[in-house]
């Protein structure tokens, strides 16, 4: 991954044995990233999926999601870990 | 899940610490809650969860859980949690601030179990201002049963028992909790917010947190009525349920701040604290040092007393007193003693009555159902009991004659009119101690020095004790006179 390639601001996370498929952050999601499964999980419900890319990271997905732990939302770090010029990507 | 690690991005919006890792639930539903999808529920849950980690104060947060669909909130939330009897939340609440006034207590309450069954106790704990946080989920309906009507439900809203709509002529209005309890003067906080689209739910995650850091500041109750959608009893999709909030529910419910006094509100002052439990005999004056040693039982202890007396009269003739007097020498001489006043809704000076028991064995009953000895004050009380006396027993009548048709072979009777004769001694009050004493006489249980120390320990006047006294003395001497006659 070069330094110049642009990344997301935000990257969303979504807890497949959590989430119930009810819809409402596909509804919510301002930049539209988040579509639905067509497989079924473990419990039988479709599930919330992120598109890849292109969230930025405002969490409305999360608000207005019922469940504690199905959506994560991350946001870029504002003090990149990257060290410029070392090409070593950030230990987390 | 947890909120795993990503390079180069940190995590913005992810699980509460103040949710368990795992349920600890049935089956392996142990990363999941029990709410259907799209249930409001799970969204408040977040609200609060994120407000005890924000305000940090996981360690002393104590949920009290209600009856309803979200009773399970103690498989989910990482802090103190105690299920409640249905609608009694803010009372269980109440209990546990007052006695732990350091933790943070927030009632959790649905709307059947709030404005239904506890609408009296959530009416009093608002005006009591308890410094408690409730939050009051409102989605119009009994979801957790299947779907009966609520005092909230809308009108013309279908329910399992309202099943062509709620009408005014039969269910009444929907009741508006936060406009009722907004006219209290004691709560600080009182906003009704809705989960309708993301914008409401910004707001409720806002009034959420206000209503629980007004709490950690002390501040007083603060009620939180978040409208709710129930996707599943209202038979829509998770996002109809959603907007219906918006669109429909909120024209009956308008949301914002119907109270608020957090401004001007000071901290509350914490009530003393409960004294401790060893110190209470000290304060009622029933410790140890405190009572009076009492006048040892004069008969040998094989000598059985298992006396059962009635009294009987209008009020104000001291029917209550006679048997108070009597119960306490009981007490005073060692004996198991028991006084049971008998009056029920009755006028100023209507008929009372009251049991008394000593024994020199523990006693069953207090009641009196087969007295010794009747003490009548008047002629219906008379009429009244006169059939209960034991065969043997006596009866000490308060009147010239004995009326003809109560008489029986089977009871011994002194009828007098002591009314007259308390009146000769100084104050026809005393005519109740002239019939105990005659009564004394008659059991012979009792020890003269038990009877003045009962006497001295409820007659605060001397003046009356020396009246009292005399009137005794007169009533045994009445009743030795009138055995001299037979």
């Amino acid at each position: 991954m070069s330094d110049t390639e642009k990344r997301d601001r935000g990257l969303l996370r979504v807890g497949v044995d959590e989430c119930k498929g009810c819809g409402l952050c596909m509804d919510a999601c301002p930049p539209k990233v988040i579509g639905m499964s067509e497989r079924l999980n473990h419990y039988g419900y479709r599930t919330a999926t992120y598109a890849g890319k292109g969230c930025t990271g405002c969490g409305i997905c999360f608000m207005v999601c019922p469940e504690p732990g199905a959506l994560t939302v991350y946001k870029l770090a504002k003090v990149p870990m990257v060290a410029a010029g070392t090409g070593v990507t950030g230990v987390s | 899940m947890s909120n795993e690690m990503i390079p180069d991005y940190e995590v913005a919006h992810g699980k509460s610490k103040a949710f368990y890792e795992r349920y600890e639930r049935k089956g392996e539903l142990h990363h999941q809650t029990h709410y259907c999808p799209g249930c409001g529920h799970g969204n408040v849950s977040k609200m609060l969860a994120r407000a005890i980690d924000e305000l940090g104060i996981q360690d002393r947060t104590i949920l009290i859980n209600p009856v309803g669909c979200s009773v399970f909130g103690y498989y989910y939330f990482d802090v103190g949690n105690i299920q409640a009897a249905h609608g009694r939340a803010p009372a269980v609440a109440t209990a546990v601030k007052r006695s732990r006034p350091d933790s943070v207590v927030v009632a959790y309450q649905g709307d059947g179990d709030l404005a239904a069954i506890g609408s009296g106790e959530i009416l009093h704990a608002a005006n009591r201002g308890e410094n408690i946080t409730v939050i009051f989920v409102n989605n119009g309906i009994y979801s957790m049963t299947g779907g009966q009507v609520a005092p909230t439900t809308l009108l013309g809203m279908k329910s399992l028992t309202t099943p062509q709509g709620r009408s005014v002529a039969n269910e009444g209005y929907p009741l508006h909790v936060s406009e009722l309890l907004a006219t209290l003067e004691a709560p600080v906080l009182i906003e009704r917010v809705g989960l309708g689209d993301a914008k409401q739910i910004v707001q409720a995650t806002r009034a959420i947190k206000r209503a629980v850091e007004n709490q950690v500041r002390g501040l007083g109750f603060s009620l939180i009525e978040v409208l709710s959608p129930c996707p599943t009893i209202w038979k829509m999709s998770a996002l109809d349920a959603q907007h219906w909030v918006r669109d429909v529910m909120e024209k009956t419910f308008p949301l914002g701040v119907f109270c608020d006094r957090t401004k001007e509100a000071h901290p509350r002052l914490q009530p003393a604290p409960a004294p401790a439990l060893a110190e209470l005999p000290r304060i009622l004056g029933v410790a140890d040092d405190d009572l009076p040693e009492g006048h040892p039982y004069p008969g040998k202890r094989a000598e059985e007393v298992d006396l059962h007396v009635r009294v009987a009269g209008f009020g104000g003739q001291g029917v209550l007193l006679l048997g108070e007097v009597l119960a306490e020498a009981g007490l005073d001489a060692g004996l198991e003693v028991s006084w049971l006043p008998s009056y029920g809704p009755e006028m100023r000076s209507g008929t009372s009555n009251c049991h008394v028991r000593l024994s020199t064995k523990t006693i069953d009953s207090p009641l009196v159902v087969l007295p010794d000895v009747l003490v009548a004050m008047n002629e219906p009380s008379l009429r009244k009991f006169d059939d209960s006396v034991r065969p043997g027993g006596w009866v000490i009548y308060n009147g010239d004659t004995f009326p003809e048709d109560c008489k029986r072979k089977d009871v011994n009777v002194l009828a007098l009119p002591f009314t007259d004769i308390a009146h000769e001694l100084g104050d026809a009050r005393v005519g109740n101690m002239v019939m105990l004493g005659a009564l004394l006489e008659i059991a012979n249980a009792l020890p003269q020095t038990s009877i003045d120390a009962a006497l001295g320990r409820l007659v605060k006047n001397p003046k009356w004790v020396a009246l009292d006294e005399r009137a005794l003395e007169r009533g045994r001497a009445l009743l030795k006179e009138s055995l001299l006659e037979v």
